[in-house]
């Protein structure tokens, strides 16, 4: 049954997870993203899931890793400086090839920051992370009702792929109160016949490893999970065009910055300006070909991010030199004005056409 | 294929009997006339005819495999101790056990149950969420002293202070055996080890942690106790408590913690009857071996039901 409510995007997560079946919730609490663990700490029991309060990030993950082990859907959530400190158990889950949802409510940094929204982490979430030769899958929400949508989609993609999949959205969409429709999905239900329950003697052993001691071995697992990234690369690459059919000048965004530049691309319009807008949904697999065929008809592309220039550079490589590409950013818990960005593509036009 | 090399090798010791390398057919009654591997094949061994009866076996839990420890390891007598409770209780189909980073990292190689290889010290955490997941399973973690004690006390003392109803088998040998014997929280005071050269020194690193006594404080822990299998004796009372630490876990009364002082000849340079010589004379006085904490009051009515 349809369901629309008002609610925080945090919020509107947690409700989600509970709606999307995840079994068990593990936590720690910190700014801004605490009303996850909070929702999730009253409503869980009434479902008859698990919720803990763990004592650090560290060992949230590794419950995430215990219990996606054993078969059940779980996630956990934190946001920048927490998601750091579950790098070593988010390269473990990749290694062990266990699914789970992970989402940064990211803000801004580095160290200790500041509570304000950033898009900081982007590198971190999409090039691995922690050690070793993994990617996650990240999906990047930018309103309350795509922070419940990718919740589902990510516990799907998740099961899929048994592969750990990262909400990537920020401070603003994690605090701000929008409409949010529930009732839209169902949970997709898959057998994972590899998870430790407890051994019948009908069948032999199952482990959860990430340990190839051999270097042939090894070099065999990391290859299967790439052939894996490459199925994904295939299957899974998501993003929304705004006004793009028309358009001379491209903006690339993300999340809270793509809403922000959305404005921008209205404005810019009204001025005459043919821009559009491409908003990666998903930052890994990203949309390289989408990326590089829109180029072709453009006269410049602009990245706004709120960082001082991260995905600019998967930009750079998806257009391949066929344009300039050009980057704004706000950081530091600063949010990027639409005027702001119209300026800075007013100058670039203009020193275009000097050219 | 066997080299050249090791052919050579058979015949210099079939010349060292006085036998011809070749002469098989007239020798055939003469005791010293068949290889060693001859007679093996000819005469089998008298336990395998059907008229004697099997008294011992490797438990059904314990893979035929054979291990990576070191002669002499506690690391196995631990395994198979474990593995035998989980035999002789009947509970292979509902044990989840978790592994730890260290010498024991290959623990799923060897236990023929289902396993999770948990990062450094994050046992705890791993098990916990395995356990809150499978509440009526048998859930254990095998852990070193430095992942225990040193990275992962942290997740120890909040599981145990969390009452999960896991049992923890604590393997206290006093360095870092898989790095190679790097001085670990439980080393004892003068104890040379590669990074302590000059022996453990008090004011630099403190005294030995003491594991067991520390956590035994926390009302979560219901059973904590301290064994050695370095003799008969010691490895039968080890047995016994492995045996309880699983079936005090179906009374969901909180953690139980097995510490096992382990024999390290390796790591320790000595010979495996030195090494077991050495806890008797030195490490039982830093970690005295015996029940540190028991179940009590109304808990002990509670054990009738187990039994």
């Amino acid at each position: 049954m349809m369901q629309t409510k008002l609610m925080k995007g945090n919020e509107a997560m947690a409700e989600a997870a509970i709606q999307a079946g995840c079994d068990a919730y593990f936590g720690y609490p910190i700014t801004p993203q605490s009303e996850v663990l909070e929702y999730l700490a009253k409503e869980m029991p009434k479902h008859g899931r698990v919720v803990l309060q763990a004592e650090s990030e560290v060992a949230s993950i590794n419950m995430i890793y215990g219990a996606a082990g054993a078969g059940f859907r779980t996630m956990t959530s934190s946001s920048s400086p927490g998601i750091s400190l579950m790098q070593e158990g988010i390269s473990y889950i990749a290694g062990a090839e266990l699914p789970c949802l992970i989402a940064n409510v990211n803000r801004a940094g580095p160290g200790l920051g500041t509570i304000q929204p950033g898009q900081g982490d982007y590198f971190q979430a999409t090039k691995g992370g922690g050690h070793g030769d993994y990617r996650l899958i990240v999906l990047a929400p930018s309103s309350v009702q795509e922070m419940a949508d990718f919740v589902f989609l990510g516990f799907d993609l998740a099961d899929k792929y048994r592969n750990p999949v990262m909400i990537l959205s920020d401070g603003a969409i994690g605090q701000m109160m929008e409409k949010v429709t529930f009732g839209k999905f169902k949970p997709l239900k898959i057998d994972k016949p590899w998870a430790t329950v407890g051994k019948p003697a009908s069948r032999e052993r199952n482990y959860i490893t990430s340990l190839h001691i051999k270097s042939e071995d090894m070099e065999r697992h990391v290859e299967h999970i790439y052939r894996k990234y490459d199925e994904i690369k295939k299957n899974e690459v998501r993003f929304e065009e705004i006004m793009t059919e028309d358009a001379e000048y491209l903006i690339v965004a993300y999340g809270l910055s793509a809403r922000i530049s959305h404005k921008s691309v209205n404005i810019l319009r009204e001025k005459g300006i043919k821009a559009g807008l491409l908003r990666p949904i998903t930052l890994y697999p990203f949309p390289e070909e989408k990326i590089n065929q829109l180029a072709e008809k453009m006269k410049l592309v602009l990245t706004v991010e709120m960082n001082t220039g991260q995905m600019v550079e998967d930009v750079r490589l998806s257009v391949n030199g066929k344009v300039p590409v050009h980057f704004f950013g706000r950081f530091g818990g600063m949010i990027p004005d639409p005027e702001e960005i119209v300026n800075k593509f007013e100058n670039l036009i203009n020193k275009n056409h000097a050219l | 294929m066997r080299s050249e090399e090791h052919s050579l090798v058979e015949v210099e010791i079939i010349t060292k009997k006085d036998e011809p390398a070749d002469g098989k057919a007239d020798a055939k009654n003469e005791p010293g006339s068949k290889t060693a591997e001859e007679h093996v094949f000819e005469e089998k061994p008298k336990c395998i005819n059907e008229e004697y009866e099997v008294v011992y076996h490797k438990p059904d839990t314990l893979l035929d495999v054979s291990m990576h420890y070191c002669p002499g390891c506690a690391h196995s007598l631990l395994h198979k101790l474990i593995m035998e409770a989980v035999d002789e209780l009947g509970i292979q189909e509902k044990t989840v056990g978790v592994a730890p980073v260290g010498c024991a990292v290959f623990a799923y190689d060897y236990m023929n149950i289902d396993m999770s290889e948990a990062a450094h010290g994050r046992a705890c955490a791993t098990a916990t969420g395995i356990k809150r997941l499978l509440p009526d399973s048998y859930v254990f973690t095998y852990q070193g002293d430095g992942d225990l004690a040193a990275i992962g006390i942290a997740e120890t003392i909040h599981a145990i202070n969390r009452g999960e109803n896991i049992a923890i088998f604590f393997m206290n040998n006093a360095v870092y055996g898989m790095t190679s014997g790097q001085m670990a929280p439980t080393s004892l005071l003068g104890m040379k080890t590669t990074t302590s050269p000059y022996g453990r020194d008090v004011h630099e690193y403190g005294e030995p942690i003491k594991v067991s006594e520390l956590i035994s404080h926390l009302p979560g822990s219901f059973y904590v106790t301290r064994q050695a299998v370095n003799s008969a004796t010691a490895v039968r009372k080890a047995k016994k408590a492995i045996m309880n630490a699983f079936r005090y876990q179906k009374l969901n009364k909180g953690t139980c913690f097995v510490e096992v002082i382990g024999n390290c000849p390796s790591n320790w340079k000595m010979t495996p009857l030195e090494a077991s010589k050495y806890i008797d004379d030195e490490m039982v006085k830093a970690f005295p071996l015996g029940d540190i904490k028991l179940p009590k009051g109304e808990d002990l009515k509670l054990l009738e039901e187990v039994k």
